[in-house]
């Protein structure tokens, strides 16, 4: 069962959730949340044609560990395991998947939203969005390629 | 010498996701003011700053043997 999973991991293949999961249950959780962030295909009426994810790898699974060890002190009891993919994403493919088990059930709901926040705040991952006319770094506006769209 | 990463557009704007840099001694700060002046057409306003894989403020001293990242803001999740 997930012998050989590494609970902080980014990585270029597709996810299964159901490890990561299966990660985190065990007997004394009585609640195991599992978020799941996906392609979306609309954007502020923009259409994404696929999405290109890139990583500081080493930092980013670092970062994701602190994430971990964070959740752990704040919710005791808890066990927390998560993926995050990079490359090249369709629509609706899983772009992460957050794995939380705790004692009760509002402890897993909370830290599994703390953790996708803490992701979106500080862990090394961008996210560029491919229209059918064009391409931009999400998070990344301020750059504007010669000539650039505004 | 020290060792500079660069990242999205940041990386697009080098036209490389790595270089080295020699270098004695100095402090983020310096780091970074190198790499708006090589590297203008990139905002840096937002740029944040990594040695050896944890962020620091721009006064962090640098060292040869350093990794330095330069993070633009992420938008992972």
């Amino acid at each position: 069962m997930g012998a050989e999973l590494k609970p902080f991991h980014v990585t270029e293949e597709p996810i299964n959730g159901a490890l990561y999961m299966d990660y985190v249950t065990h007997p004394e959780a009585g609640a195991v949340t599992l978020f799941a962030g996906t392609v979306r295909e609309w954007t502020n009426g923009k259409r994404t044609m696929y999405l290109k994810y890139e990583a500081y790898v080493p930092m980013a699974e670092k970062k994701l560990a602190q994430i971990g060890d964070e959740i752990t002190e704040k919710w005791p009891g808890s066990r927390v395991a998560i993926v995050h993919r990079i490359g090249e994403l369709a629509i609706s493919d899983i772009a992460v998947i957050i794995a939380v088990s705790s004692p009760h059930r509002r402890a897993a709901y909370e830290a599994n939203e703390y953790a996708i926040e803490q992701i979106k705040k500080v862990v090394p991952i961008w996210k560029k969005e491919i229209w059918e006319d064009g391409e931009e770094w999400i998070g990344d506006q301020a750059y504007k390629p010669e000539g650039g769209k505004a | 010498m020290i060792y500079l990463h660069y990242f999205a557009g940041l990386k697009e704007a080098a036209g490389k996701a790595e270089e080295e840099l020699s270098w004695e001694v100095g402090t983020a700060a310096d780091i970074l003011q190198w790499a708006k002046t090589s590297y203008p057409e990139f905002d840096f306003s937002a740029v944040q700053i990594a040695v050896n894989e944890e962020y620091v403020l721009e006064d962090e001293p640098v060292q040869p043997g350093d990794h330095v990242a330069f993070i633009p803001p992420v938008s992972g999740g």
